[in-house]
């Protein structure tokens, strides 16, 4: 995993609340045994006709977002399936900050295993990104280390982050390699629970 | 006697396998369930750092979402042969057991864990899917998690979680007759939003649980998810011990006796602390239809699509309208479908076929209904109900009777809703594009979509038989 330390960007407003993962990766994009090559599906079914054209009423297809690295969306952000898929095609479309009033339980964790940074903060300043991010060319200057982000008028606010999810995020640490150092431990509760 | 303890206080504290002051708890995991779509990639991990699976005899796997339901022999879809072909090779490389496609114990994931028995009270169960929450219903703690939580279960049989806050969801009085586990699901997702579960596990309790059967308690945990809890769960009682008996993994003789009297012990006890408790009436509950874009966007079948003007959320309701192609202030009853699906982990038991095979029994599905389908949760359950005659019941209704699988839930095998198409479905998710691009879709219980399926539009099936006259 890479690590995410600071991370600047484009911001991309997407202006709808409760986005589940259906919407995110539509499900005959599943299918695939591998964990790359899905970004070219990510919001399929609001970026394209059933042909395949793009549709100009989704916002993400205006070449002004096309280099935007920052998601920002309404509350309850990734609910539904648990597939990972949809971090995936996130991370895989160029997104490293995800931010929202809220996520899915499922999702936050599956975004946090893949160096996606999922940022909760209050819903008046998420709308006060989202016009700006609609109406400008908007950047913003997230730091992971100190949990702030910053806009280019140099407000800030601070997020929260659990500790050790932050540790891990900074790091880019694999927690399977994290977990074996318990080894001992599990094999002594297997052996006291006979399991 | 120490402090009373809620059910997911207990079974938490004997799973935990270390515990560090700024960290999640590391869980220990009893069941690990797998399935073709959320696992290719966890154990190409494995393979990539070398390492093994910690424990294959706590690990179960089968074929659900991908399967065709008619003509197993022939999977059309390339991609998604390769992928059921990649579970068979892992689960061989692993020693992991398997009930593929044409095994007697396939089925859907959630269906089958209880039906073998291999759902307990008190155990920690994972699966890479989010209605996991299903195994809640014997006082299991069940959750979905990613792939990547797949492979560091795989490989350490642990789980690393921060101590959820609980949720109780109170649920006085009792269902009106012809009232089921489904219509009370949604209606506590229609009443306390799709996020109100976030970060918390439910309990699900009081006088209208208890009554339930173990079938109606699977249907109710297992849209837990669809209110932003990822599990959710129901303390154990005798009903519990009495489904379990004789199940093939459960234990046997004496050994049983001492299990059943452990779990009874689970339940929480009197006094016990919830973080939060919410309160809804059994008995004020209709039959509840979904009319929008999310399990929340629902009404009882007497009521109306809502009014933009009493909405606050008018953008998104606005939208889903659209999606929907519905007006506002529409009577639910004069929505006229072309569809109907009777299947998935959240009503596809034997129970949920009885009741709707009841409604449909000598009569035939309305000349506007394109297809109607009905596919059994699991190979048993299928078999189960040919033997009782369901089966000819719905074919000579004009109803497909299908193989076990996922199926038209989520339309990743060839049984999708054309764009544009109405479905009654007794599924999970009315979700954009989630049983086909384009296809809307209307959340029912087994016996709404079963009149639904006669009438050619929504009934309170209730007042059925007087509608048909």
């Amino acid at each position: 995993m890479e690590p995410i330390r600071q991370h600047q960007g484009l911001v991309y407003p997407l202006r709808r609340e409760n986005v589940d993962t259906d919407q995110i990766i539509p499900k005959q994009f599943l299918k695939a045994i591998e964990r790359t090559g899905f970004g070219k599906y990510l919001f399929y079914n609001w970026r394209f006709y059933d042909d395949g054209t793009k549709r100009e009423d989704f916002t993400l297809n205006d070449p002004k977002y096309e280099n935007a690295s920052i998601l920002l969306a309404g509350k309850n952000f990734g609910c539904g399936s648990s597939r990972e898929h949809a971090a995936w095609a996130i991370l895989d479309y160029g997104f490293r900050v995800v931010i929202a009033p809220s996520f899915a339980d499922i999702f936050y964790n599956n975004a946090l295993k893949n160096g996606i940074l999922p940022v909760e903060i209050d819903e008046a300043t998420i709308e006060h990104w989202m016009m700006e991010a609609e109406s400008r060319n908007f950047e913003l200057k997230v730091d992971l280390e100190a949990q702030t982000i910053t806009d280019d008028q140099n407000n800030t606010v601070f997020f929260p982050i659990d500790s050790y999810q932050k540790e891990k995020l900074v790091n880019g640490w694999d927690d399977i390699d994290i977990t074996l150092m318990y080894e001992d431990k599990i094999r002594a509760y297997e052996e006291a629970f006979q399991k | 006697m120490g402090k009373p303890k809620t059910i997911i206080e207990k079974i938490w504290e004997k799973h935990v396998v270390h515990r560090e002051e700024g960290k999640p708890d590391l869980l220990y995991i009893d069941l690990h369930l797998i399935h073709e779509v959320t696992s290719p990639q966890a154990f190409e991990g494995l393979r990539m750092n070398n390492r093994k699976v910690r424990r294959p005899d706590l690990t179960f796997a089968t074929m659900d979402h991908n399967v065709p339901t008619a003509n197993r022999h022939v999977v059309r879809d390339p991609v998604s042969k390769k992928q059921m072909e990649t579970l068979k090779k892992n689960c061989e490389e692993f020693s992991i057991k398997l009930a593929d496609m044409f095994h007697p114990d396939q089925g859907i994931v959630h269906v089958i864990g209880p039906q073998l028995g291999l759902t307990q009270p008190g155990k920690t169960i994972v699966c890479g899917d989010s209605h996991t929450s299903t195994h809640g219903a014997f006082g299991a703690l069940a959750f979905g998690i990613g792939t990547s939580e797949v492979e560091h279960v795989l490989a350490t049989q642990t789980i690393w979680q921060h101590r959820p806050k609980t949720l109780n969801v109170h649920v006085e009085g009792d269902l009106p007759i012809g009232v089921t586990a489904k219509d009370l699901i949604l209606a506590i997702i229609a009443k306390f939003g799709v996020s109100f579960g976030q970060g918390y596990i439910i309990e699900y309790t009081g006088e209208a649980i208890r009554n339930l059967s173990m079938e109606g308690r699977m249907t109710v945990c297992n849209m837990s998810i669809e209110a932003g809890a990822r599990a959710g769960l129901i303390s154990p009682d005798e009903k519990t011990i009495e489904y379990l008996r004789g199940r093939r993994y459960a234990p046997k003789g004496e050994e049983f006796e001492k299990a059943a009297e452990e779990w009874l012990a689970l339940a929480t006890d009197e006094g016990a602390v919830y973080d939060k408790t919410v309160t809804i009436r059994a008995d004020e509950i209709e039959p509840q239809v979904t009319w929008g874009t999310n399990p929340s966007m629902c009404v009882p079948v007497s009521g109306s699509t809502p009014s933009l003007d009493e909405v606050e959320n008018k953008e998104e309701v606005r939208r889903a309208l659209e999606y929907m192609g519905l007006e506002e202030n529409q009577p639910i009853t004069s929505i006229e479908i072309d569809h109907v699906f009777i299947g998935s982990c959240t009503n596809s038991r034997l129970s949920d076929l009885k009741r709707a095979a009841e409604i449909i029994r000598g009569r035939k599905v309305h000349k506007n209904i394109k297809r109607a389908m009905v596919v059994p949760g699991s190979a048993l359950v299928k078999a189960e109900a040919e033997k009782e005659g369901l089966d000819r019941i719905f074919k000579e209704a004009g109803f497909e009777w299908r193989d076990a699988g996922c199926s038209m839930c989520l339309g990743m095998n060839e049984d999708i809703v054309p764009p544009g198409g109405r479905c009654a479905s007794t599924s999970n998710r009315n979700f954009e594009g989630r049983q086909g691009s384009g296809a809307r879709t209307h959340l029912v219980s087994p016996e709404m979509a079963a009149a639904a399926a006669i009438a050619g539009h929504f009934v309170d099936v209730r007042k059925f038989e007087k509608v048909l006259q």
